[in-house]
């Protein structure tokens, strides 16, 4: 009997699947469901009314990170300093009782290991490769970067999997990316995942889920791959996917939730099993070679308006679509730039080194790296580093990366979202330019008016050091 | 969740195409932690404008919106369906819905009915001076002037608004094929079946 060739993306979810219906929905099984204070609220509530308990409180893990501030959160006497907004303060006040009433861990700010929730999950063992896992957050794709099959979900969403631990869902499209070859110097796993979203645009991968391949993948750390994953739902993709291996399992082991003793075995024997047959075909390959790309920075308000640093910005008559035309000039016109000028002209007077993407120790170790005996230009007003979690915060202050940013004039700040999205009080001034490590570039995205451009936590740096969009090459030494 | 076998009243002649998320609940209400409430920032935008439907006091309570090409499009925020429900309204008929909304409005058992564009016309006319009626079972969209227009619907969704059911209620019913899945993961993959720190 020949089995089926099958992909990485088809043996978890035949794994997870509880139950096939005639129309193709399944009933997934869901292994690890992270919870934040910001789609929460009102699925607990909906359980309350309802009457209805958390299926397994031990598979859900509640961290706040949205609306937290980046600023000293204790007093000197170690008493919590209120948060201003009272309604970020009732969205983390919901999600404490909500968690203590549903018997769910929660990770608060005044712990150690608090931090942004896909920093959290995989820094903690509590994601791991061949699961399931979900939040109520679009880059939940992150998690992928394990070898988890991961994705974002709505508020009943979160609901179902509180009270049920599975979800309604149809079977995804599979897609190949396979980067092959060497990434040059100054080239990081965001520049890749930058460039995939040009390369594929905003809507490329929608319906698929995404399994990045090829050695500049397998090359690349943990942290590289969680970068790549967290943005396929920047190139449409619902889920990303990177294989696990010797790598993957030299992370997960030791982290507080990874499995022990001989389930650890049985385990990386499992993980191993996951990996792609060999002839097993994909929907849809995409092959990218690793040597095009480069350094690359956003132009637009879409995660797909990429373009190296070396470039211009484009025309918008340029591309061959009327509507990506018309939304090109809206871009334009609410970035504030012009056709043909140089993106290594273009000033920035904020930097943000931080969010789910890149804000994990290699992230700050490359940032830290160009601002070692360096100080920002005089034209950046405001620069700060949040790092993704308290123990990311913790390594780099062993490592005195701390004292090169604020040695540097960057702000050292407490981790969170912070200007990701400007839910705390950490956004960019309307009109302002921000050299952002962040996913999203969208309109108002890091506060009204604000214009953001995705670059690496390198490119960060070489910007504030500068006050304009630089290649980081230029001061590489 | 209530149960919709039938909807009848008046219905706000809305029309407009296009209209995304954002103008039905604005970004600034997305803070809030309870479903309630929401009524009152929907149609911000629209409702600064003199003389707008929404105001209109005889439309006041309706329980059904007739609306334009691709409702509900943009962001997905599920609190664009509480909005609705706040304001009274059960049932929105257009000519397209967008996938995620239509998705988030079934799930707050608010029925949404697709029609062809001369028939949505044609109800928005009669919907300034009358009443519509919507009929679950049968399928149909009638009006006092003998106007009947038939629309499709998942047959699962259909018999979840009819009953009443909400997806959590009809997952929870199969909680015993979830058990045996869970004591399989425990014999097969005890690593994934539990979480320990
Ligand atoms: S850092 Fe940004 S993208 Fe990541 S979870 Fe927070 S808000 Fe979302």
């Amino acid at each position: 009997m020949s089995k089926k060739l099958r992909t990485l993306y088809e043996k978890i979810w035949d794994a997870h699947v509880v139950e096939r219906r005639d129309d193709g929905t399944c009933l997934v099984y869901i292994d690890r469901h992270l919870v934040h204070e910001v789609t929460s609220p009102q699925a607990f509530e909906a359980l309350r009314v309802a009457g209805r308990k958390v299926r397994r409180p031990d598979l859900t893990l509640a961290v706040p990170d949205h609306n937290l501030p980046t600023t000293a959160r204790r007093d000197a006497a170690g008493k919590p300093i209120p948060i201003a907004d009272a309604e970020s303060a009732a969205q983390l006040d919901a999600l404490t009782r909500n968690a203590h009433a549903f018997g769910i861990r929660l990770i608060g700010d005044a712990d150690a290991e608090q931090g942004i929730v896909h920093v959290v999950g995989p820094e903690q063992g509590f994601s791991l490769p061949g699961a399931t896992i979900v939040c109520g957050d679009s880059h939940t794709a992150c998690h992928g970067g394990l070898g988890a099959l991961a994705f974002g979900i709505g508020t009943s969403e979160v609901e179902h999997v509180l009270a049920t631990q599975t979800l309604l869902l149809k079977q995804s499209k599979s897609m190949e990316v396979r980067v092959e070859g060497d990434l040059g110097p100054g080239v990081s796993a965001k520049d890749v995942v930058l460039h995939i979203c040009g390369q594929l645009g905003a809507a490329g991968g929608t319906g698929y889920v995404i399994e990045y391949t090829g050695s500049a993948i397998r090359n690349l750390s943990i942290e590289g791959r969680l970068t790549i994953s967290n943005m396929a739902i920047e190139h449409g993709a619902r889920a990303g996917l990177v294989a696990p291996d010797e790598t993957t399992f030299a992370y997960v082991k030791g982290r507080p939730y990874a499995p022990k003793g001989a389930d650890w075995d049985k385990a990386v024997a499992w993980w191993k099993s996951l990996a792609t047959d060999p002839g097993a075909t994909y929907d849809k390959v995409v092959v990218i070679n690793a040597a095009d790309i480069e350094p690359t920075v956003t132009w637009g308000t879409s995660p797909e308006d990429t373009v190296a640093i070396g470039g211009v910005v484009p025309a918008p008559e340029s591309f061959a679509d009327a509507s990506k035309q018309e939304a090109a000039r809206k871009s334009l016109d609410y970035m504030g730039l012009t056709p043909g000028q140089k993106l290594a002209e273009v000033e920035v007077q904020n930097i943000f080194i931080g969010s789910c993407t890149n804000s994990r120790i290699e992230d700050l170790r490359a940032a830290a790296e160009v601002l070692r005996g360096r100080h920002k230009a005089a034209n950046v007003k405001w620069a700060i580093v949040v790092p993704g979690s308290g123990l990311v915060k913790a390594q780099a202050e062993a490592e005195g990366l701390h004292e090169v940013f604020i040695a540097a004039g960057l702000e050292w700040r407490e981790p969170g979202c912070s200007a990701c999205l400007g839910m705390n009080p950490d956004k960019v001034p309307a009109g302002e330019r921000c050299a952002s490590t962040s996913n999203r570039n969208f309109v108002g995205r890091q506060g009204p008016g604000a214009r953001t451009h995705l670059v690496s936590p390198a490119m960060a740096a070489a910007a504030a050091v500068t006050g304009r969009l630089t290649d980081v090459r230029e001061l590489m030494r | 969740m209530t149960p919709i076998k039938h909807v009848a009243g008046r219905a706000i002649p809305f029309g407009r195409k296009n209209v995304d998320t954002d103008v039905i609940i604005p970004s600034h209400y997305l803070k809030t932690i309870t479903r309630e409430g929401l009524g009152k920032g929907a149609f911000e935008t629209i409702r600064r404008e003199p003389g707008n439907i929404f105001d209109t006091p005889e439309y006041a309570g309706a329980p059904i919106l007739i609306a334009g090409d691709n409702f509900g499009c943009g962001s997905s925020r599920e609190h664009a369906a509480w909005a609705l429900l706040d304001m009274g309204l059960t049932c929105v008929i257009a000519p397209s819905f967008s996938d995620i909304f239509s998705g988030n409005a079934f799930k707050n058992g608010i029925l949404t009915v697709v029609l062809p564009q001369e028939a949505v016309d044609r109800l928005i006319e009669v919907a300034q001076t009358d009443p519509i009626d919507i009929d679950l079972e049968t399928q149909t969209v009638t009006t006092p002037f003998q106007d009947r227009f038939t629309f499709e619907i998942d047959p699962f969704r259909k018999a979840c608004l009819l009953d009443g059911l909400d997806e959590v209620g009809l997952t929870l019913a199969q909680g015993d094929i979830i058990s045996a899945h869970e004591a399989g993961l425990r014999a097969q993959l005890p690593f994934l079946a539990s979480a320990n720190a």
